[in-house]
């Protein structure tokens, strides 16, 4: 598999087939964790870095999860296929900006885009799971076993009283960060959703934009994950998500129902509105798209829009993303001509 | 209480400079604290944050910490000042003093309850070190490091290692 066979296929996590997959476009959880005898990647030397992803790369051949995945180094990709991993969720952006070759950065994809592992990002390994919808579950299993397998082979910086030692004190413990991508139009057009987030944030979650840390909610994606990572096993902050993440779907479809039966005509307007934009337009930025095919997908989810599948729908926000229209039309293309390829690709997909 | 920087997000972050007898306060949510502080506000950086807090509520004295330094990593306590990252593992037991209160601070507990290393795992390079260590601070008479790397020498050689499958 090669990073261009990616452009064809869609990622596991983007299919819309998942539990409440209509709210929850999708689950994540990461593992972060350092071996035991090199420095941590911003302060070991550029041959300790290199160690770190040579035994990765070891350890990927002999495994039975891993086997096949894609190994790259992000010091040989181009700018734009950088872009293009973010865009996908598999890198982060700080790991693509610093990629040079001295940074010794890496990253593993396995099969579907379940699984990916950041080489010398913040800390020697980032590991990922993906799953479709609210699935924090499945992702904990896949994780688990993944994990288990790598444990077995690599030897990593642990101390019983503060658990797995991260480069960064405030990801110690369990190393793990677990995020669901909530898309909630309608806390957003009722104007609650200050109120929705405010709560959680008091009750240990973080709330973040589609793309990360200081990210805004572009098309009412609301990233919530959990705050603390020490003093707290695994399965109680999966437990503490999922219980606080129910609420806020249940929130999210009051919301629905309400709006439905209070201003139908007026929601279904937007809804049309935003879906007569896309099916027209001959120049379209970014952000518009995702804040039109945001009331697209609301529109597919309450079986307004019959014709459409929600899966299509959720890929579309990847696929008119920059770098992914670029690998597309196979060159670089200006903003403009960017504008120009995405109405084009949205006026033939919808 | 909210965010100084983007008024939106409950501010978890509290800070006073004081600057010629002068308090200056700074609350910001974790997010701002990462990412913005950095910019907006030159020497509030996360690793002054940090270290802000590192200060909060540790007894050791300003000293004894400046003089810390990590035998494996070399890393400094001035260094982790600087730029708020540890250098190593073995860091987390040099600056254990130090870092004791920040954790608490921003975790709300001290205390690992999750997953452990698969069984076998306790680390014979990291034992012998650590003894190396207990001997040396027995000899310059640094007795209070001496008990706390003996504590940790018993707890790492007596802890039953579970192995464990999630
Ligand atoms: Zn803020
Ligand atoms: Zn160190």
């Amino acid at each position: 598999m090669t990073l261009n066979d990616l452009t064809r296929e869609t990622g596991e996590w983007l299919r819309g087939k998942g539990p409440k997959g209509e709210i929850v476009m999708s689950s994540r959880i990461r593992l972060a964790r350092n071996l035991d005898d090199l420095p941590f990647p911003h302060w070991a030397k550029p041959v300790q870095r290199a160690q770190v992803l040579a035994r990765v790369q070891d350890m990927i051949k002999v495994s039975k999860f891993l086997k096949g995945s894609m190994f790259l180094k992000i010091g040989e990709l181009s700018e734009l296929d950088r872009l293009f991993l973010v865009e996908r969720h598999l890198i982060s952006r700080e790991h693509a900006v610093e990629g040079t070759e001295s940074n010794q950065k890496g990253v593993v994809i396995s099969d579907l885009e379940i699984i990916s592992i950041m080489i010398n990002e913040e800390d020697h390994l980032r590991v990922q799971v993906m799953q479709s919808g609210f699935n924090l579950q499945e992702a904990w299993r896949v994780l688990g076993q993944v994990n288990a397998e790598m444990e077995e082979k690599l030897a990593y910086a642990f101390l019983p009283e503060w658990g797995y030692l991260t480069a960064c004190p405030t990801n110690v413990g369990t190393g793990m960060r677990a995020s669901c991508m909530l898309h909630l139009p309608c806390l957003v057009i009722t104007k609650q959703i200050d109120r929705v987030l405010h709560a959680i944030t008091k009750l240990g979650l973080t709330a973040r934009g589609l793309y990360g840390e200081g990210t805004e909610a572009l098309g009412n994606f609301f990233q919530l994950s959990n705050q603390v990572s020490l003093g707290i096993s695994e399965e109680e902050i999966l437990d503490n998500m999922e219980r606080l993440i129910r609420q806020v779907i249940e929130q999210e479809e009051a919301a629905r129902t309400a709006l439905l039966n209070q201003s139908r005509n007026s929601l279904e307007d937007r809804i049309w509105r935003a879906y007569g934009t896309l099916r027209s337009a001959h120049l379209i930025t970014s952000n518009e798209t995702i804040e039109m095919l945001s009331l697209v997908r609301l529109g597919v989810d309450l079986g307004l829009i019959a014709t459409l599948e929600q899966g299509k729908v959720n890929q579309l926000f990847i696929q008119t993303q920059p770098a992914h229209l670029q690998k597309l039309e196979g060159r670089p293309l200006t903003p403009s001509e960017r504008d120009a390829r995405r109405a084009k690709l949205l006026r033939e997909s919808l | 209480m909210r965010c100084d920087l983007c008024n939106e997000r409950e501010a978890t972050v509290h800070l006073t400079e004081m600057i010629d007898d002068q308090s200056r306060e700074l609350h910001l949510c974790e997010p701002c604290a990462r990412e913005k502080a950095p910019k907006g506000l030159q020497g509030f950086g996360l690793a002054e944050l940090l270290a802000g807090l590192a200060d909060f509520g540790s007894k050791m004295g300003e000293e004894t910490k400046a003089k810390l330094v990590c035998p494996r990593c070399k890393m400094t306590y001035e260094d982790f000042r600087k730029t708020g990252r540890l250098g190593c593992g073995q860091c987390y037991e040099t600056f254990h003093r130090a870092l004791a209160p920040l954790l608490k601070r921003i975790h709300g507990s001290g205390e690992h309850v999750g997953k452990e290393p698969a069984a076998g795992k306790v680390p014979a390079e990291e034992l012998s070190q650590l003894k190396e260590q207990l001997k040396k601070s027995v000899a310059e008479e640094a007795f209070e490091e001496a008990a706390r790397l003996r504590d940790r020498i018993r707890a790492l050689e007596v802890k039953p290692k579970r192995a464990r499958k999630i």
